[in-house]
């Protein structure tokens, strides 16, 4: 952003901490490499008053320039917004107004009103595509000069998590503790394991009749705290998928299939594989199993992750 | 009304009507400065569902407060059976428990005099709704009771209360009324025919309210039928999944159309109450603490949508339990009543065994089981449904 003059009124719109924070950084540092003396206030709403607003946005006696961060600009109380817009429409050379905004249908108004003032629109929505979470670990290392691969970034990724946060900080630390390339082998001394693994993985591991990896993605999920009852209703939406998608139903189309198994119509396909490996009585076995075991998890039982742990054994031998 | 007063309207219950009957006299002799031998503080009114226990135990909270003993007809009785009678309270566990923080407010209450003069009557429906610590509560206060106070306790069966609660209050056994008694009740009061009356009575099975559902209910009635065709429709896997898939749903839509009109008119209520919408100075932050509040009425709310679901469940599940105890009837050639379509109930005795029938009456049973016992209900029901499938 050096080099070119600041907008006077930025709007950094979207939910992902990291990305807000870094915007409102960046912003500030521009400013200040323009003046040093700048000085950055940060307003809350329910915190302050029409009168601070206009008071930190007007010029000041001595010209110094001023970052005014309006923070969760969708929650400031409705009398506000008009005063808001004002500045916006006509805002003063001395001082640059960020509002940051969280998107989303609160607050829509304001948000509107700034950016037809000619706000500056800064997104950061969160990322919610693993492509996308690649892409901001490989720019991480840019940052820092560094070089990694996909697979590189895809090792960090699963053994981190999704936390934009937590990824940044594994960066800036695997940058600053090793020298040379870095590759698998430098993440794997420091990070292992999986950070995040969903009862579908489960489910889906159990369904393939892979045992093995069934049970081990099952410790993992128990181990990074995954509720055992989401375990228990991810199998329960597998096998439930497999009972009605599992065989074509004459007469109706396979998206009227796929809706009526709960499932979205790309993963027919799959599902009809693993069902030649399912016979109708030995799904219902497996329902049965699956709503024992979600008693158990609920109270019945005295150990959630046992019962867990014989439900998939059994689901497992259920098949043909 | 008739001669038999405020106890018209239990059905097939002499022996409890007498019972209550000679216990309101006594009260009224106590009231007189007699010994009223044959009046006790705390009853407990138990019998199977529908049997009509909360029934009785208005109709007996009326005797109570009527100078009369039960006339029907007097100021005391009507507002008795209106619900607006002050000396009266009637606690409807709503959610899916009953606290120990309502349980205490109830007793302060019920220990203060009767503005009436007579009695000050307490009537719980369904204590066993009553958590551990709410049971205790009220245990304190049945054991030392204020002179003048009443409770009416309502449970299925006397073993659902604490035994230290059971053991200091006197017995009150509804029995199951008959499908005659059911009828003609129904031709009284509902004004069906005879033949709705006794088809309703029969499906009902004793469960009066049930009964007076289906005979004037459509709606009740095909929900019902419904639920009757699923024996004959898990002919393949998929279509047991998907009966499954709609009993929860109708459940789910019982649910929203019960508490969602309620929900919205409680929240705005609640809201108005903290000064949404008025002018001046202090109200927004007023307007703000509502939040707290509006946490907890959502919180009740949930509790409430819950048990509405279940119970629409378990309806659905008991008809069904009742259809396959008709099978197996007709399959061991037993003489009863039926309480499902003939023709249906043969042509499933006809393609199974009674152990299939045993079975799948297992899995319709393990499945309420289960639903009370927190399962996820499309959970339970899919696993009943399959083992009807596989039988």
């Amino acid at each position: 952003m050096s080099g070119a003059p600041v907008p006077a009124v930025c709007v950094v719109v979207g939910d992902e901490e990291l990305l807000v924070e870094r915007a409102v950084a960046r912003i500030a540092a521009a400013v200040r490499e323009e003046d040093p003396t700048t000085e950055v206030h940060e307003l809350a709403p329910g915190t302050f008053h029409p009168g601070q607003f206009a008071e930190l946005t007007s010029p000041s006696l001595f010209g110094e320039r001023r970052v005014v961060v309006l923070r969760a600009a969708q929650d400031i109380v409705k009398d506000m917004v008009p005063g808001v817009l004002a500045y916006a429409a006509d805002p003063a050379d001395t001082a640059v107004l960020v509002a940051v905004h969280a998107g989303g249908a609160k607050g829509k108004a304001l948000l509107d009103g700034l950016l037809k003032a000619g706000a500056h629109r800064i997104d950061c929505a969160k990322l919610t595509k693993p492509a996308e979470r690649l892409e901001f670990i490989r720019g991480e290392f840019q940052r820092e000069g560094r070089s990694v691969t996909r697979n590189v970034a895809q090792t960090i990724l699963d053994t981190v998590g999704s936390d934009l946060r937590e990824l940044a900080a594994v960066c800036a630390q695997l940058c600053a503790d090793t020298e040379g390339r870095i590759d698998e082998a430098a993440v794997a001394r420091y990070y292992t394991g999986k950070a995040e693994v969903s009862g579908f993985t489960v489910a889906d591991r159990a369904l393939e009749g892979n045992l093995p990896d069934a049970l081990e993605q099952l410790r993992w999920a128990l181990a990074i705290g995954t509720s055992p009852v989401l375990i228990t209703s991810a199998l329960a939406r597998s096998l439930r998928g497999l009972a009605i998608a599992g065989q074509p139903i004459r007469g109706v189309g396979e998206g009227e299939v796929a809706k009526r198994a709960g499932v979205p119509p790309w993963k027919i396909k799959s599902i009809r594989q693993q069902a030649r490996h399912w016979t109708a009585h030995g799904i219902a076995h497996a329902i049965a199993v699956v709503a024992e075991t979600d008693a158990q998890v609920k109270g019945a039982g005295t150990d959630p992750a046992y019962a867990l742990e014989r439900a998939i054994t059994a689901i497992v031998a259920a098949r043909r | 009304m008739t001669a038999a007063g405020v106890f018209a309207d239990l059905v097939d219950q002499d022996a409890v009507v007498a019972d209550l009957r000679a216990a309101a006299l006594a009260a009224a002799d106590q009231l007189r400065g007699g010994p009223g031998t044959g009046m006790t503080h705390a009853w407990l009114f138990t019998g199977p569902p529908g049997s009509g226990r909360s029934s009785a135990a208005r109709a007996f909270a009326a005797a109570l407060q009527c100078p009369d003993a039960g006339c029907g007809h007097c100021d005391a009785c009507h507002q008795v059976l209106a619900g607006t009678h002050a000396d009266v309270r009637v606690v409807r566990p709503a959610g899916l428990s009953y606290g120990v923080k309502e349980t205490r407010s109830l007793v302060l209450r019920a220990s203060s005099s009767p503005t009436s003069g007579r009695f000050q009557v307490v009537l719980f429906e369904d204590a066993d709704r009553a958590t551990e610590a709410a049971a205790n509560a009220l245990l304190k206060a049945v054991e030392e009771p204020p002179p003048r106070t009443v409770w009416l306790l309502c449970t299925p069966a006397p073993e659902d209360l604490l035994v230290t609660i059971r053991s200091r209050c006197r017995l009150v056994r509804m029995r199951t009324p008959s499908n005659r008694a059911v009828a003609e009740l129904l031709v009284r009061r509902e004004g069906v025919d005879q033949r709705t009356a006794a088809e309703a009575a029969r499906a009902a099975q004793g469960h009066i309210g049930r009964a007076r559902r289906l005979a004037v209910d459509d709606e009740a009635r095909t929900r019902r039928l419904a639920v009757l065709d699923i024996p004959g429709q898990v002919d393949t896997l998929g279509s047991a999944m998907l009966a499954a898939a709609d009993l929860v749903q109708a459940a789910e839509r019982d649910a929203a159309s019960t508490s969602g009109e309620l929900d919205e008119a409680e929240r705005t209520a609640l809201r108005q109450a903290f000064g949404e919408g008025a002018t001046g100075k202090g109200v927004q932050k007023a307007v703000r603490g509502a939040a707290g509040a509006l946490k907890e009425l959502e919180d009740r709310q949930k509790s409430r949508a819950t048990r509405i679901k279940r119970d629409s469940l378990d309806l659905a599940l008991l008809d069904l339990a009742a259809f396959y105890r008709d099978v197996l009837a007709v399959q061991f050639g037993a003489d009863v009543e039926l309480s499902a379509d003939p023709a249906r109930v043969r042509a499933v005795a006809g393609a199974s065994s009674p152990e299939t029938t045993l079975r799948r009456l297992d899995a319709v049973m393990r499945c309420r089981r289960r639903i009370a016992a927190n399962v996820h209900p499309q959970i339970a029901a899919e696993a009943m449904t399959t083992a009807l499938f596989t039988g």
